[in-house]
């Protein structure tokens, strides 16, 4: 399943962030993404491989959260937004046009991350020692 | 207790792929060779196609072939009987290609010739409509095949891989006499999704649009190759 794959690319794209917070080590609660409704993501199944994926890594715990981004068009005649539904051939309700611009629906993109830095004192960055 | 934070990054998902498909585009472009990634499903005629085409353009362009689609030896040796290279991809079983996969094929292409000798790569990725699109490997056209066997309406079923195909051939169109299917309504469905493809019905047996489709692949050829002073040229 490319779910798999994708999630691998977001583990390293996660990895990445981590790094920038050297030498503490984030606790992530949870990363948000959005999805586009016009992409060949089940949003589920990424749930499913991210928990699988995370488990006895740095991420043990964080939770996936989908924010799903319905498919928009732009009729290119009169420039109305609309609902493109593959039942009417993705065409647009008001002009009968192609679907040719898309204003949402393609998004794959990593939005945030909810984190925090423990107290623990391993976690803690080094006090500044009196010169 | 620390304050709980919060990272805004608006990333790709993607970004790890991204990358190493930008880096793959920047060796084809140093080598000046046009990248084609030919996607369909499978059994849509990718191995018979780039049989014809192959042995068509061998004599204008140095080709090569990745083979990502886990067809037979038989297939490979099919393509290597004209005259092209054809270097395996290890997939992993993996439904499409990525740009990992695509550079690891790069190596093993370069111990058996000097790339920047070639003008066109094919890459054919794995048989399959839904997420190869989604994976860029570092091509610059993105090549959809669709057979006039598998009904009028997969554009409208599988929308994003038509949506972002640069070309879409409608192939084994020899058949569409025994076919309950009509060209116009496949082609009238992709211009549904996409409305500025080229589209080009072809057959690999009887040889029909298969012209057309190699003046098309020509264009695009002398649209990146020759980095000649087209700028006083072009308004
Ligand atoms: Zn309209």
């Amino acid at each position: 399943m490319h779910e798999v794959d994708m999630t691998r690319c977001l583990l390293l794209s996660m990895n990445e962030w981590k790094q920038q917070h050297e030498p503490r080590i984030p606790r992530v609660s949870q990363v948000h993404l959005q999805v586009g409704s016009f992409t060949c993501v089940e949003p589920d199944q990424l749930v499913f491989t991210w928990r699988v994926a995370v488990q006895n890594t740095w991420l043990d715990g964080a939770e996936l959260v989908i924010e799903p981004v319905p498919l928009v068009g732009r009729c290119v005649r009169c420039n109305a937004t609309y609902s493109p539904d593959p039942e009417q051939a993705y065409r647009s309700p008001c002009c009968q046009q192609p679907m040719e611009e898309i204003v949402s629906g393609r998004e794959l993109r990593i939005r945030s991350v909810d984190y925090a830095f423990s107290d623990h004192p391993a976690d803690a960055l080094p006090a500044a020692t009196p010169a | 207790m620390h304050m709980p934070l919060e990272d805004t990054l608006g990333l790709n998902l993607l970004a790890a792929n991204q990358h190493q498909a930008e880096h793959n585009r920047e060796h084809f472009d140093a080598w000046r060779l046009l990248c084609l990634n030919v996607m369909s499903s499978p059994g849509a005629g990718k191995t018979s196609l780039l049989e014809r085409s192959l042995a068509a353009l061998a004599g204008a362009y140095a080709m090569a072939v990745l083979e990502g689609d886990m067809t037979t030896q038989l297939d490979a040796e099919r393509l290597e009987a004209v005259g092209v290279p054809v270097v395996p991809i290890t997939t992993g079983r993996s439904c499409h290609l990525d740009a990992a996969m695509v550079s690891g094929g790069l190596k093993l292409l370069r111990q058996r010739l000097d790339p920047a000798e070639l003008d066109l790569l094919w890459v054919e990725n794995v048989g399959n409509l839904v997420c190869p699109a989604e994976f860029e490997v570092g091509e610059h056209r993105k090549v959809a095949l669709l057979s006039v066997t598998e009904g009028d309406d997969k554009p409208l079923k599988y929308p994003v891989m038509f949506r972002e195909a640069h070309c879409v051939l409608i192939t084994k169109i020899d058949l569409l006499p025994y076919l309950p299917v009509q060209l116009e309504r496949i082609e009238a469905h992709i211009r549904q999704v996409n409305p500025h493809c080229a589209v080009i019905p072809v057959s690999a047996t009887s040889g029909e649009g298969l012209e057309a489709w190699h003046q098309w692949l020509k264009a695009q050829v002398a649209a990146i190759a020759p980095a000649a002073p087209a700028a006083l040229v072009s308004a």
